[in-house]
């Protein structure tokens, strides 16, 4: 059976809680089980923010994401607090433009992708969660165009095509960065 | 899958809610609960129903009491210490005998407590809902898509035994997504000849009332009560049982502590170790005899719960005294981990439970 454990983090206002989402959108649509859970405690007053996802072809037992296999920091503090949870052998994808100091695992795979600066380079400040996602799934090999775009429906109301079309972009700047 | 949807727990018993018919909603905004009142805020004025936000949650529940006097569907809902704001009223709904549906999400306690998940309330809701002699039908959802069938079914069991059906769940359950889909057969709700809905000169007038002062008179009704009680205890248990054929450990959890047990379950067996779960879905009546019958083959026993032990009490009473029960448990809004449940499985595995 396979299991991915996700958790993303970042501040309040970066669509920590909206990426996660779309990955469990994402899995449901491709008829995986899936859970997403938000963190709403105090720290969310402090304007951090974050979400656990599983994606598995099995049953999900503890949505509780404690040891992710693919860890997401949009800033430093979620990189301070997260980055020993990683399993070994995981990924650890972090926003470069704001986070300047390297990583200290040795055991994990890194990708510093300037999430933030190329969100606003290309027109789309507020999208650097989905350059991010948009890489996470060309590295895990699940980057295909029509679940992609299966998911992104789900997550974002039809009315809305405008915002679906810059989704799309990001993700794929993302996938080719 | 096509028919699945990613919703909140707390989104979910919303949406069951209105299905089930319910267009009354009374409640106060308080964590971790607080998207079932948005949710209602959102929905109700468009199909014809009635949102209010009560300036307190013992307005908000005798409120309810009001409806639920006229035969309609009707709930509350919030979060640990708005309950306990609410257990005079609940007290009376039973003393009227009214149906309702309460949904409190769990947070830790005692006091303002914190926001964080907890089960802490469990004797309150299973033992001590208010003053007097009475029970609730409590129910405990361990996925979104039991928040969401087990408030269609609160609503179904409130009507036919004319009491409050409690949803006992937590903030995990409440703040996570999970699929579910909504397509479930709700049964319409029965003819209620007692509610108060004006008699148009045609009958004698119906009263709903919790005082009677000739205590012959209520010791009859709190008898008759107890009649139906053991009718509910007899008919509606519900759990579910998970790996027990050959186990001789049982873990007894309920909610998000059944579903942090599952990992630690299958973990255990990789290495061996016979054990398996019973699922209380019903807290109250308690599948007592689930216990009891699975003495044929369990030694040991671990009750895991996000409270300092309120369930065990009932393992061990239903267990009668003939296994050791023990406690895997983390409070004040902390949940146990599966390795935490696993330790607690090897254990009792090397105490003699297995093995």
């Amino acid at each position: 059976m396979s299991t991915k454990e996700f958790l993303f983090s970042g501040f309040g206002g970066q669509g920590i809680l909206f990426a996660g989402k779309f990955i469990a959108y994402k899995g449901l649509m491709e008829g995986k089980q899936v859970s997403w859970l938000p963190s709403y405690g105090p720290e969310m007053r402090g304007g951090t923010a974050s979400c656990g996802i599983i994606v598995s072809d099995g049953q999900v037992g503890s949505p509780i994401v404690a040891r992710p296999d693919i860890l997401v920091a949009m800033n430093l503090p979620s990189l301070d607090r997260y980055e020993q949870s990683v399993k070994p052998g995981g990924m650890i994808f972090y926003d470069s433009s704001l986070i300047e100091r390297p990583l200290t695992r040795t055991d994990v795979k890194a990708f510093a992708v300037p999430a933030t600066r190329l969100a606003g380079e290309n027109g789309f400040p507020t999208l650097g969660n989905m350059i991010l996602v948009g890489k996470i799934l060309a590295a895990i090999g699940e980057f295909d165009e029509a679940g992609v775009d299966a998911a992104l429906a789900k997550v974002i109301s039809a009315k809305r095509a405008d915002m679906l079309e810059i989704n799309r972009k990001a993700l794929l700047l993302g996938a080719n960065y | 899958m096509a028919d699945k949807v990613l919703m909140k727990g707390n989104e979910a018993i919303a949406e069951a809610a209105i299905m089930a018919g319910c267009r009354f909603y009374f409640g106060y905004p308080i964590t971790p609960q607080t998207e079932i009142a948005a949710y209602m805020a959102k929905r109700m004025p468009k199909i014809g129903g009635t949102f209010l936000q009560a300036e307190s949650e013992v307005a908000a529940i005798n409120m309810v009491y009001g409806v639920a006097s006229t035969g309609l569907r009707v709930m509350t809902s919030s979060s640990s210490p708005g309950i306990s704001l609410k257990s005079e009223g609940l007290s009376y709904l039973a003393g009227a005998d009214l149906p309702s549906l309460v949904v409190n999400v769990q947070r830790g306690g005692p006091g303002l407590g914190g926001i964080q998940p907890s089960q802490s309330d469990y004797f309150q809701a299973t033992k001590a809902g208010g003053h007097g002699d009475f029970r609730m039908i409590v129910l405990a959802p361990s996925s979104v898509q039991e928040m969401a069938e087990l408030t269609v079914r609160g609503f179904e069991l409130a009507d036919q035994y004319r009491m409050t059906a409690m949803i006992l769940a937590d903030g995990t359950m409440g703040q996570m997504m999970e699929p579910v889909s909504l397509n479930f057969d709700v049964k319409p709700s029965p003819e209620k000849p007692w509610a108060t809905t004006g008699t148009k000169l045609e009958r004698p007038h119906n009263i709903v009332n919790s005082l009677s002062l000739v205590p012959e008179e209520l010791e009859d009704l709190n008898f008759k009560r107890y009649e139906k009680y053991k009718i509910i205890e007899e008919n509606e248990v519900m759990y579910e049982s998970y790996r027990m054929e050959d186990a001789e450990i049982c873990i007894a959890a309920f909610g998000i502590a059944a579903r942090v047990s599952r990992n630690a379950i299958d973990a255990a067996r990789e290495l061996g170790i016979k054990v398996g779960m019973i699922r209380p879905i019903t807290l109250w009546p308690f599948p007592k005899k689930a216990f009891k019958e699975s003495l044929s083959t369990v030694k040991s026993y671990i009750s895991v719960e996000l409270s300092m032990g309120q369930m065990i009490e009932d393992v061990m009473l239903a267990t009668e005294g003939r296994a050791p029960v023990t406690l895997c448990n983390r409070a004040g809004g902390m949940i146990p981990s599966p390795e935490q449940v696993l330790e607690s499985i090897k254990l009792a595995a090397k105490n003699g439970g297995n093995n």
